[in-house]
């Protein structure tokens, strides 16, 4: 037998008295941890593959199930951690670049849990949402440099195309391919109960999906998956990827056995087929080679769609951004580096690009500098929690937040990481029919729909306790925040007073 | 009637070819300077005839319409193609048919950098892309499907049929040379092989539309011998990653 040099990670802990022997985890595990004795009926556990993902923890009938930890000493090390010695390992046996999924779980400064809100006390009245209206509706788009009216006050402006959602929370892009359709029908249909929108990623639209068109962001991405004419036109905007938080500088690789015929339908190819959408477009060298392709899309689309831009936060963000706008984009999306994916190097995925919060604060100040803030909305993505991370980053500068893991959690996932394994046991990270039946969209939807209400609520709460009745009066409104630990240089960038200050 | 786009922008000679097609299946612009998006999402049944020099994004998401250029074209001509047709009486620059997924270009002269880079197709489309000289570097990057044909007509001392890297990428489709190539110019997953019999029937039809379009002579490219390049492995990067 070959040497294992890896410990197992986890332990299934089955307790005897409570097993009933039904083979619910039997049948749950695609992992295949769970399986029956040699009597057949006897359940055993093989606890080797368990990725912690507690889809036999939370099924099992009779609660005899649980998810330990595996610990295993090693000589302690600081430096030479038991994680780096078993990736090592694993890449001695294999040869291969180090995939996982979801954001980089590396404990970096989280800059929303060193930020503190204000509220109201005696000087001026906090407000209650229960009782007084309160305005949480956000209009994305370019604004106009001035308004000039006629006599009887009707406007006289050529309005560019205007996005008006419910809420300044989208649902960031996964394609399908990454996720499964019965999740992205799921994120849809909340989509439109919320007055929000969806993001169909770079995987193209599946036909089951045209009923939400008026809901859905249609992304071009470099490797122009499902684009065309009428892909472009039945959307609410069109969102050119350049990159993303979790892999700036790296492009997208749908493996073959994970276009199914389904896949294939949205994204156009055959069957089979590996789907890679490289790092750059090649179309685009340069911001003035972006405004080419932003106003060929604008071309085609009769300018009737904004036209968005998402990018990885990386060092020179506020400079890009900058470049976009003056490029012709309507809204810009950063997307900070702790933002989830579906596959991922690892070394890229922990080790590039900045958080979200530093970004985002430095493109909003840039834009205010140079005058040109109303040009475009600012969109931010990148891992936002709870309504507290989304009320922080409009006091930022955020015209909008783009939530993707949130959701996700709301229909079950558990954060195991191994989405790029394609065998998500919730249904949601697999194209295998008999895992993605699991997830039933007339179910999840309303999960993710209670999600963003509860967070909507929330967000009127905390805007209420500050006096602020409008989600565009707390829009920059920096003055609202306070840092709490951080040192000068990161009060500068986050344009906010220290607490107490 | 034409329209004349001389040193005008391009949004508003796009409008006006625009509102013409809505009465129109033809329309014709003449002294076009390099303004861009000519032809952009042109649907079928459609033609435009330009003469001069088409700008950028040429043809940009064809959707079925003909597009016929007198002159030469410039950089991304028909990109993210979804079908149609585009011959060019002249030259065209880089990253020509970028992504596209049907429908066919027809160059008579040469091609720059990353021609028919993302080509795809699907089911019944099967994009085609026919150039009369040589191509530059990068020629069928990520090729996924489709088919190249490379004529090598008309080269003089010391030009070569294509440049350096030439199918970096490819997993799919197919490129058809004719004559001697530089095989050190090929990326490591690329084999020549010969044409088989529907190769030829296929490779056949394309040759006579090109004779057809730019009035060359059939017997005389025919007079030399094909090869086919395709991949060696549809998934060159199958075993790149491991599971953490």
């Amino acid at each position: 037998m070959p040497v294992n040099y890896i410990p197992r990670r986890f332990s299934v802990i089955r307790d005897k008295d409570l097993c009933i022997n039904c083979g619910c985890c039997v049948r749950q595990c695609s992992n295949e941890c769970h399986c029956f004795a040699g009597d057949g009926k006897t359940v055993l556990s093989r606890s080797d593959e368990c990725v912690a993902c507690h889809r036999c923890v939370d099924l099992c009938p009779t609660g005899a199930l649980r998810i330990e930890k595996y610990v295993c000493d090693y000589r302690e090390n600081a430096n030479w951690t038991p994680q780096y010695q078993q990736q090592i390992c694993r890449q001695a046996e294999t040869g291969g670049v180090l995939l996982s999924g979801m954001g980089t779980p590396k404990p970096y400064p989280v800059y929303w849990d060193k930020i503190l809100l204000n509220a109201s006390q005696v000087t001026n009245p906090s407000i209650d949402p229960l009782r007084e209206p309160m305005e949480i509706r956000t209009i994305l788009g370019r604004k106009p440099e001035k308004l000039t009216v006629e006599k009887k006050g009707k406007s006289t402006v050529d309005m560019p195309p205007q996005v008006i959602l419910e809420t300044p929370i989208m649902f960031s892009a996964m394609s399908f391919g990454s996720i499964s359709l019965n999740a992205q029908k799921s994120l849809a249909m909340a989509a439109k109960e919320l007055g929000t929108l969806f993001n169909v990623g770079e995987g193209g639209l599946h036909p089951e999906l045209e009923p939400f068109t008026d809901r859905a962001i249609v992304q071009v991405a470099s490797g122009r998956f499902g684009v065309h004419s009428d892909y472009l036109n039945n959307s609410r905007f069109v969102e050119i990827k350049i990159g993303q938080g979790a892999k700036p500088g790296i492009g997208g690789h749908l493996p073959g056995e994970k276009v199914s015929v389904e896949v294939s339908d949205a994204r156009m190819i055959p069957e089979g087929s590996d789907a890679i959408s490289p790092a750059p477009h090649h179309d685009i060298y340069s911001i003035e080679d972006l405004r080419q392709l932003i106003w060929a899309i604008k071309q085609a689309t009769g300018n009737k769609k904004p036209v968005s831009v998402k990018i990885a936060a990386v060092h020179n963000v506020a400079a890009i951004v900058s470049g976009c706008a003056r490029a012709g984009a309507d809204i810009v999306a950063i997307d900070g580096f702790r933002g989830g994916t579906g596959a991922a190097p690892e070394r890229i995925r922990d080790n590039v690009g900045i958080p979200i919060e530093l970004a985002l604060a430095a493109a909003d100040q840039r834009l205010r500098d140079e005058g040109i803030r109303s040009r475009i909305s600012l969109v931010a993505a990148g891992s936002f929690r709870c309504s507290a991370d989304i009320v922080k980053a409009i006091a930022l500068g955020a015209d909008a937040c783009y939530c993707a893991s949130a959701p996700l959690i709301a229909m079950g996932c558990h954060m195991c990481r191994t989405c790029n394994t394609g065998k998500c046991n919730w249904g949601i990270a697999t194209q295998r029919p008999e895992l993605t039946k699991r997830l039933n969209p007339d179910i999840m939807y309303k999960r993710v729909v209670n999600l963003i209400n509860a967070w909507n609520h929330e967000i009127k709460e905390i805007m209420g306790g500050m006096g602020i009745n409008s989600v565009d009066s707390l829009r920059g409104n920096r003055l609202m925040l306070r840092g709490i630990g951080l040192n000068e240089k990161e009060l500068e960038i986050l344009g906010i007073k220290h607490a107490g200050e | 009637m034409s329209i004349v786009a001389g040193i005008r922008g391009y949004a508003e000679v796009n409008d006006e070819i625009k509102a013409e097609f809505l009465s129109k299946a033809k329309v014709t612009v003449t002294d076009v300077n390099g303004q861009r998006y000519l032809g952009n999402a042109l649907d079928g049944g459609k033609t435009l005839e330009i003469y001069g020099t088409a700008g950028n994004d040429l043809a940009f998401c064809l959707n079925g319409g003909r597009v016929v250029i007198h002159g030469h074209g410039q950089d991304a001509v028909g990109n993210t193609m979804g079908g149609g047709e585009i011959i060019i009486h002249g030259h065209a620059g880089d990253a020509l048919g970028y992504g596209m997924r049907d429908g066919q270009i027809y160059v008579r002269d040469n091609v720059c950098c990353r021609g028919g880079i993302h080509m795809k197709e699907f089911r019944s489309m099967k994009p085609v892309l026919v150039i009369g000289t040589n191509a530059g570097s990068f020629l069928g990057e990520y090729m996924a499907g489709g088919t190249i044909v490379l004529l090598g007509l008309n080269l003089k001392r010391g030009e070569k049929l294509f440049g350096t890297h030439c199918a970096s990428g490819m997993h799919g489709g197919k490129i058809f040379v004719r004559g001697s190539f530089p095989r050190e110019n090929l990326s490591p997953n690329i084999k020549a092989v010969s044409l088989n019999d529907d190769d030829r029937k296929e490779l056949d039809s394309y040759i006579r539309k090109y004779c057809r379009c730019f009035d060359a002579d059939y017997d005389e490219i025919m007079k030399k011998t094909f090869m086919k390049l395709i991949p060696e492995t549809s998934r060159p990067y199958a075993n790149l990653y491991t599971a953490d």
